[in-house]
């Protein structure tokens, strides 16, 4: 019984995880991009980014997954959207609403002189964002985005609203199929190694950068 | 022959005018002191130099080209200014190394960037590279930090990380080094070893211009000080002249403060 309960929660790990990467790759940097557009001189870019951010950062993300799975079918009768497809949209674009508040404290942090410096050796805008800036905005961000990152792991829980099939599901199937509540508590565990890993890998990245201080 | 010229340089911000129309010129390897009280506008003829700030009337002519007219708009396009600024080099009060590179790299790394830029780059990328190395480490050498070429900035002393950003500043070879209070963020123990390496190259005959509250070493180093306040220049000459026997009133005053303090 232990080791089929754990196939079937691995098996749902699985489609966690899944959900977990796809929403990194895609936010991480459509997050920057939204960053850049919230910084923006111009305002027609800079307030709907703001208004989007806003938004995003202060409603539910369960009730996004909802929106965004039931919304288009009950506004314009589209068809629905597959299930995960719906849930990785809704996580990236809270998560990159997230992570661009979390760059721009890192662009705004570097101290202005930086890029003067830059620029007086004629540096182009680019050169100082690649070689000057960047790799102090990333020791910056590394902090924050480890803190939201780990979030992400358990706000994949929340995709089950819309019946995505990931590890909370699967445990719950078996207080439903056959009363037993020990499956969903058991979810605890594949949780905290997940985590663990990322935590190793995050002190891994803090002490890479730590040859030099910002 | 002029190696800098400035003519008729305005600047505010807002409804401030910091800059009310300042001109000088400054001869090849002359050393010129910039000395007046905070606010006066030196950093800011400094950061228009440089092109950090852009004037809103005059203009900067350097070897008798046109670098900057304010009411020529083909002038101030960023691919044009970022060629021009060239010219100068700016030396910061806060240093600004690029903390995540070594001394060495902060010295290469506007070099290199550059001259990736010429044809045979592709060709003769390890030549290069040496060439810029080796540069660098002279220039390293020059301000008396050959054994710590390998070090980050926060492994060095404010005074070192200075010196540092001096050779920086020297790497591109600009026509004019500008300095701006670069003492001023210093512990007091640590202003004579920069103050050095500012006068051996004032003995080189670099042209300079240098913003600076140490009067000693203005009255030492520069052939010439330019006294501002409020926007404009009061007065200038040799430092015997301007700091020995003041003319203006304005200038006789902020002396006068300077030596009781």
């Amino acid at each position: 019984m232990f080791w089929s309960v754990t196939l079937y929660l691995l098996e749902g790990l699985m489609t966690t995880a899944k959900l977990f990467f796809l929403t990194l790759l895609f936010s991480l940097p459509l997050g920057l991009i939204f960053s850049f557009a919230s910084r923006s001189k111009l305002h027609i870019i800079r307030w709907p980014m703001k208004t989007l951010i806003w938004i995003i950062r202060g409603t539910p993300l369960l009730l996004q997954l909802i929106v965004i799975y039931y919304g288009p079918g009950l506004l314009f009768g589209w068809d629905l959207l597959p299930r995960f497809s719906a849930a990785l949209l809704a996580f990236v674009i809270n998560y990159s609403c997230y992570f661009s508040e979390i760059y721009r404290g890192g662009i705004e942090g570097v101290p202005r002189g930086q890029q003067e410096a830059g620029e007086v050796l004629g540096m182009t805008k680019s050169q100082i964002f690649f070689k000057v800036t960047l790799l102090q905005v990333v020791k910056r961000i590394v902090p924050p985005m480890s803190n939201e990152i780990i979030t992400l792991v358990k706000d994949t829980s929340l995709a089950r609203v819309i019946a995505v099939y990931e590890i909370i599901f699967h445990a719950e199937s078996y207080i439903k199929g056959a009363g037993l509540i020990w499956p969903l508590l058991y979810t605890a565990v594949f949780y905290l190694v997940f985590n663990g890993l990322l935590t190793l890998f995050f002190n891994w990245a803090e002490k890479k950068l730590s040859y030099f201080r910002v | 022959m002029y190696v800098l010229q400035a003519k008729n340089i305005c600047k505010s911000f807002g409804d401030t005018e910091v800059l009310k129309g300042i001109d000088f010129a400054l001869k090849k390897g002359e050393a010129l002191a910039v000395i007046g009280s905070s606010g006066s506008g030196k950093t800011t003829l400094l950061r228009c130099l440089n092109f950090l700030e852009r004037p809103n009337e005059g203009k900067i002519i350097v070897n008798d080209e046109l670098l900057f007219d304010a009411e020529d708009k083909s002038t101030q396009t960023e691919a044009n200014i970022r060629k021009k600024r060239l010219h100068f080099g700016l030396v910061f009060q806060s240093f600004n190394l690029f903390p995540q590179y070594t001394a060495l790299q902060n010295v290469m790394l506007a070099e290199e960037l550059l001259a990736r830029e010429r044809p045979d780059y592709k060709a003769h990328k390890k030549e290069i590279h040496e060439e810029i190395r080796t540069h660098a480490l002279d220039l390293l050498a020059h301000v008396g930090l050959s054994d710590k070429v390998d070090l980050y900035p926060h492994q060095l002393s404010g005074g070192q990380q200075q010196r540092v950003a001096i050779a920086r500043a020297l790497a591109l070879q600009p026509d004019v080094l500008c300095f701006d209070e670069p003492t001023s963020a210093l512990d007091p123990e640590l202003t004579g070893e920069v103050l050095k390496v500012i006068k051996g190259l004032a003995d080189k005959n670099t042209t300079m211009i240098i913003v600076t509250h140490e009067m000693a070493f203005a009255r030492d180093v520069a052939d010439r000080v330019l006294f501002m306040d409020g926007g404009v220049v009061v007065e200038e000459g040799p430092p015997e002249e301007v700091l020995g026997n003041p003319q203006q009133e304005r200038t006789k005053q902020f002396l006068e403060r300077y030596s009781n303090n």
